[in-house]
């Protein structure tokens, strides 16, 4: 790999711009894509591998490319800076997830409580409308406050987020349902809502509710049949 | 690949090679059968010995260094084959009856 690419990947990176590295095999001729000036096909072959995030080798006419996607990490938005979320932050970073806690009360989401994590003290509802949540965006609501959960779930609603979860009861998220039903949302909607939160592995402790948070979130983005809710009786 | 498990492992090669060591990156290109680790894990080696990120469980790693110690050397890139029907299948195949290629390159 030359320095040129290198350098050039460090840039995608920090700009949080997916790029997909080509090398050829086995000379290991290498360039980045989406480039115009690369064959349309190899562009073509890049953009799904993007779209897949799942690397992997392709046969273009009798050349085999290796295709790696870079793609920028996925994201968690976590309204409610509790003390689940205090195990949750450090546990999501290892498993891809940029990290935001969402709590306009500083006496909780303060740099103390949360060392090293992207902090936003706006409003939820604000802050869903900055950061735009989508495909690759997962909405967690844990502060059990209608005043604070239900503007980011009303949000999160109208977004392309590809989890939805909110801590809770049982009895909890069915009170949370009729009020965001209040505000329009359809059942159907209200279906993406994980409520409560996370597989269920009977969890207790704020660690174990996170870990089973994060075993939900692997579970949808991987695929797997424990990321599938049956629909609410 | 998410960037935060393949890309730390490049940056930490690239810290290496800025540190002035000689580096060699692989990574695997494809996967049949079992293969623990998914195209574009990576392993970054240094010629002194450091060793960063995984390729396998651990079946190959210790074969794709040495491997890594050739292209470090030669600067030519190489494409590895691991299988159990590899000949080599004996000495350094994976346990779990998976097949994995896996692409050395040097830091230049």
């Amino acid at each position: 790999m030359t320095p040129e690419i290198l350098a050039a990947l460090e840039a995608a990176k920090a700009a949080k711009r997916p790029v997909v590295l080509a090398t050829r095999l086995p000379d290991g001729a290498q360039c980045l894509l989406p480039d115009p000036a690369q064959p349309a096909d190899l562009n073509e072959a890049a953009a799904k591998v993007l779209q897949s995030d799942e690397s992997g080798t392709v046969r273009l006419g009798d050349t085999d490319w290796f295709l790696h996607a870079h793609n920028p990490p996925l994201r968690l938005i976590v309204v409610g800076a509790v003390h689940i979320a205090q195990a949750l932050a450090p546990f999501a970073g290892p498993c891809g997830f940029s990290v935001t806690i969402v709590d306009p009360r500083r006496s909780f989401a303060s740099d103390e409580r949360f060392p090293g994590v992207t902090i936003s003290h706006a409003w939820p509802d604000e802050a869903m409308d900055e950061f735009v949540p989508d495909s690759r965006t997962a909405v967690v609501t844990l502060t059990h406050d209608p005043k604070l959960d239900d503007p980011a779930l009303d949000k999160a609603l109208k977004s392309d987020a590809f989890y939805i979860g909110a801590l809770g009861s049982r009895r909890t998220h069915a009170a949370r349902l009729g009020r965001l039903k209040a505000l329009g949302h359809t059942d159907e909607a209200m279906a993406r809502i994980r409520g409560p939160v996370g597989l269920n592995i009977e969890a207790v402790t704020a660690p174990e509710i996170a870990l089973s948070i994060i075993a939900e979130l692997v579970a949808v983005r991987r695929g797997s049949p424990l990321g599938e809710r049956k629909k609410p009786a | 690949m998410n960037m935060s498990d393949s890309e730390d492992i490049l940056a930490t090669a690239a810290g290496w090679r800025a540190a002035g060591e000689l580096v060699a990156v692989a990574t695997v290109t494809e996967t049949w059968g079992s293969s623990p680790r998914p195209a574009g894990s990576r392993l970054a080696v240094t010629k002194s010995g450091k060793i960063a990120g995984s390729v396998s469980g651990g079946c190959i790693e210790g074969a794709v260094a040495e491997a890594a110690m050739k292209t470090i050397e030669s600067g030519t890139p190489q494409l590895l084959d691991f299988g159990v029907t590899h000949e080599r299948a004996w000495e350094v195949g994976l346990a779990c009856g998976g097949k994995v290629k896996v692409f050395v390159e040097k830091l230049s």
